[in-house]
């Protein structure tokens, strides 16, 4: 996989914490090695909306990587009750499902970004840089580094 | 069957298979199936409702299937039928969506639910109004095949559109 410029947090040089919500594991995974190559660190995985609001809680990440279409809770809804607590919270959307109604809904209720799958790495570092940029200035030079 | 709700189901295949299995694609052949759909391999089922009905079955061999897992996971993976079915979820989850963004983009409004795994060998026989077509994508680890039933329903469209 491509090697990128790590983004760090501009406060402490620390690693970006990721916490990855999607109910396919395999899709957890890709992101989780994505975000890697990226120099972040994976703080907790999970399948569902409802996991999603208790780990975001539990481990309060720099970035949530939030599916839509999951079970019990579904991603919008889930991003919009952590938002709701958390003004701050930057959730990035990743769906397959990327037609304008659902980016809209996604955004209007706290979404910070939305990447559509299949995910493209050198796509998905632009949008953390662009999510990061309010914690100062990230640190990333660029892709394909 | 209207082609123009066809095209994006392809082009997300081709598209997704591609970068999903990190090598070329090719379609390989396209048939009209009126017969009962008989699996080959590991198969998930998508349905739709709304505007376009009916159902899309993605069958992969088992070696596509894991190729697929491998690289989304960036590693070796084993030959589990637990995997396997996951991966091919997975696969037909990111297609779908793919295609239904461009339809939904172009004014078709329809409910996409969940893929579910076909574990039958067999699926019911389509209709005259559902006759199935068969795309058999060709790649280096294996063929995939995508089996779409569609209808169109323009009065129901019609009456979203009117009742907005």
């Amino acid at each position: 996989m491509e090697k990128f410029a790590p983004v760090k947090r501009s406060g402490d040089g620390q690693p970006v914490r990721y916490l990855i919500v999607d109910d396919s594991v395999f899709a957890r995974k890709n992101l989780a090695q994505m975000v890697e190559t990226f120099g972040g660190q994976v703080a907790g995985e999970a399948g569902d909306g409802v996991t999603a609001i208790s780990e975001y809680e539990r481990l309060t990440p720099d970035i949530v990587l939030m599916d839509i279409t999951m079970p019990q809770m579904e991603g919008i809804e889930a991003a919009e009750k952590i938002v709701r607590d958390h003004p701050d919270a930057r959730i990035v959307m990743v769906s397959s499902v990327g037609y304008q109604e659902n980016i809209v809904a996604a955004l209007q209720r706290g979404a910070r970004h939305f990447v559509q799958k299949p995910v493209k790495p050198e796509v998905l570092y632009e949008v953390i840089k662009y999510v990061m940029r309010d914690d100062g200035a990230a640190r990333g030079a660029g892709a394909g580094v | 069957m209207r082609m123009e709700l066809i095209q994006p189901f392809i082009n997300s295949a081709d598209a997704v298979l591609a970068q999903g299995l990190q090598s070329p694609t090719a379609i390989e052949n396209l048939t009209m199936e009126e017969e009962a759909y008989r699996r080959r391999g590991i198969a998930a089922e998508v349905c739709l409702s709304g505007d376009i009905e009916g159902r899309i079955i993605f069958d992969a061999d088992q070696k596509t299937a894991v190729r697929f897992a491998s690289c989304l996971a960036g590693a070796d993976l084993p030959e589990t039928d637990g995997l396997m079915r996951e991966a091919v979820c997975e696969l037909a989850n990111q297609i779908i969506g793919n295609a239904v963004t461009v339809l939904n983009d172009q004014g078709f409004h329809f409910r996409v639910h969940p893929p579910t795994v076909h574990t039958s060998e067999q699926g019911s026989k389509s209709s005259e109004d559902t006759e199935a077509l068969v795309i058999c994508f060709s790649t280096e680890s294996g063929n995939v095949f995508m089996n779409v039933a569609l209808r169109y329903h323009r009065r129901r469209a019609m009456e979203r559109i009117a009742a907005v």
